[in-house]
């Protein structure tokens, strides 16, 4: 590239960058200024009288902190759920060739072309009958529908681009199918499947609509913030749409290398 | 013994997330449908009926799809135009990856709330414009009577957050491109922009299909973004049949609105896979 090709090239991935990040950082200011920084006129982009205090305020107030641990119940379902169902379905679809494995294709690819959260709505009846609304349990199940397709997939990608040749050595050496699997291809499988277990996390952490309609008091943060948002202040909400952001930043940070391999995957 | 065992294993494998996903998948779709086609038990039209003489429904059948014509092709655009560059960068390649897919985990209603923060009217944007001496104090952007510029603040809000997912597809489809092909045309003697018509796009289109897909299926669902900003000012479909649920405790003209949803997705998907056909040979 020419110089003035690069100084524009440049200038773009740098606007880019700006695009993505100055937002947050202004929601931070937001959400660290408190009552008076949202009255403050004109606003300047440098925290003048940041503190704690505003993020305080907003986790004592009632509701909040509960609603985080519902936040976290329901992810941590929804992980340990898409993967603990997810990942066999994807060792069978890469190891075996059966009938109706088509089909179970197909049935994942299907989910894709719904909006899985409306199907929330039906889920409340039957969830009332078994005891499971209102809880952050019943929730992540929910948002299990919506990982579990892509659990699947991308364990089954994973799995298919470890050498078959390193299973069955171990089973010449007498390990069992079993032993083979855990000794073996777990080990190499792991930090892929971690980066997928992250992803549910997030999907269930972000999630709003089922979230809302499937519970009353037990609420999500994002549920929580949603049902409030009408009468609460403006700090308040900035406090929280920060609070929701945070844990993201590093979830993505932490799957990063993952990130472009297992949307790969997950698309073909 | 241990050949039918390893015949029965796939199924065995299989079977947990079968019986998950016929029970919060398969069950209630058939279940919404049952609900938005009966009123108190008996089947009837009733709840469609309602929902279209709803004042708001035109309003919001109209903005959600609006959205999607304006934010969609946008996205696409853009993630195209990113995943290019991405793969002219060298050093700090990963780290601008990083910073452009921060996005794709940030939940809508935070996105939402984030350009809240910067639109609202002792916001941010004001506070610049301000300073350029364009406006005299603070101005409202997103009340019922500017729809203008809070359908603005919605797309701006709504391309932030979920440009992200459409940008990491198409990387991901970029690397399954042979570098070869792109080298052969340079050999030859093509232009950049020759050898991204002729050879990138084609190849990418599977790529392309699915961001589209996804995009316009979770676009139709969008929500909490337009919540958070503009209130109750802005109706959508879902948030539509939010309310109809959680306000009006009415599930039937919920499950109406789901069913809008779910067919104009289905006939979104349905046209994106006609209209972008993959030829079979060229299918990875």
């Amino acid at each position: 590239m020419s110089g003035l090709k690069r100084t524009v090239f440049w200038t773009g991935v740098v606007a880019l960058c700006a695009w993505v990040l100055v937002p947050i950082w202004l929601i931070a200011l937001g959400a660290f200024g408190g009552r008076t920084g949202v009255f403050r006129w004109p606003k300047s982009l440098w925290p003048a009288d940041a503190s704690l205090a505003a993020l305080q305020t907003f986790l004592a107030v009632e509701g909040v902190w509960p609603a985080m641990v519902n936040s976290i119940i329901a992810a941590l379902t929804c992980m340990a759920l898409s993967i603990g169902l997810g990942a066999p379905a994807g060792y069978a679809l890469a190891r075996f060739s059966f009938r109706g494995q088509n089909t179970y294709r197909l049935l994942i690819l299907l989910t894709r072309a719904f909006p899985l959260a409306i199907l929330a709505l039906p889920l409340t009846v039957a969830f009332i009958r078994v005891g499971l609304y209102d809880t952050a349990f019943g929730v992540g199940l929910v948002h299990t529908a919506l990982a579990l397709p892509f659990a699947a997939l991308v364990s089954a990608s994973l799995f298919q681009a470890i050498p078959r040749e390193l299973e069955e050595a171990a089973w010449v050496f007498g390990c069992s199918r079993w032993q083979a699997f855990r000794k073996v291809v777990l080990p190499l499988a792991l930090p892929g499947i971690a980066a997928a277990a992250i992803f549910a996390f997030v999907i269930s952490w972000n999630e709003v609509f089922a979230a809302s309609v499937l519970s009353v008091k037990n609420r999500t943060l994002t549920a929580y913030l949603l049902t409030v948002l009408a009468e609460s202040p403006l700090h308040f909400r900035f406090a929280g749409g920060f609070l929701l952001i945070l844990p993201s930043l590093a979830f993505i940070f932490a799957v990063r290398k993952y990130l472009f391999a297992m949307w790969g995957i997950a698309n073909r | 013994m241990k050949r039918t065992q390893s015949r029965a294993l796939p199924y065995l494998l299989l079977a947990p997330s079968l019986v998950f996903l016929t029970a919060i998948f398969l069950l209630p779709l058939v279940q919404t449908i049952a609900l938005s086609f009966s009123e108190s038990g008996v089947a009837s039209l009733g709840n469609y009926r309602r929902m279209v003489s709803d004042l708001n429904f035109g309003l919001a059948l109209c903005n959600t799809f609006l959205l999607v014509l304006v934010v969609v092709p946008i996205q696409l655009a853009l993630a195209l135009g990113m995943s290019v560059m991405i793969e002219k960068i060298g050093r700090g390649r990963d780290l601008v990856l990083w910073v452009w897919t921060i996005p794709l985990g940030v939940s809508d209603l935070a996105a939402g709330l984030v350009w809240l923060a910067i639109l609202q009217d002792r916001g941010y944007l004001n506070s610049a414009l301000y300073g350029l001496g364009l406006i005299d104090g603070p101005t409202a952007w997103l009340t019922y009577e500017t729809p203008g510029t809070l359908f603005l603040g919605v797309v701006l809000a709504e391309i932030w957050r979920a440009t992200a997912i459409v940008l990491v597809i198409l990387v991901a489809g970029l690397q399954l491109i042979p570098k070869e092909y792109r080298e052969a045309a340079e050999v030859f003697g093509a232009r950049p922009w020759t050898i991204f018509r002729r050879i990138t796009l084609p190849l990418l289109k599977p790529s392309i299909q699915t961001a589209l897909i996804l995009r316009t299926v979770l676009a139709f669902e969008v929500f909490a973004v337009v919540y958070a900003i503009g209130g109750t000012n802005f109706p959508v479909l879902v948030g539509e049949a939010y309310t109809w649920q959680n306000a009006n405790q009415n599930t039937g003209v919920a499950a109406a609105y789901a069913m809008l949803i779910v067919v104009i997705s289905l006939a979104a998907t349905a046209i994106y896979l006609r209209a972008l056909r993959v030829p079979a040979e060229q299918q990875p």
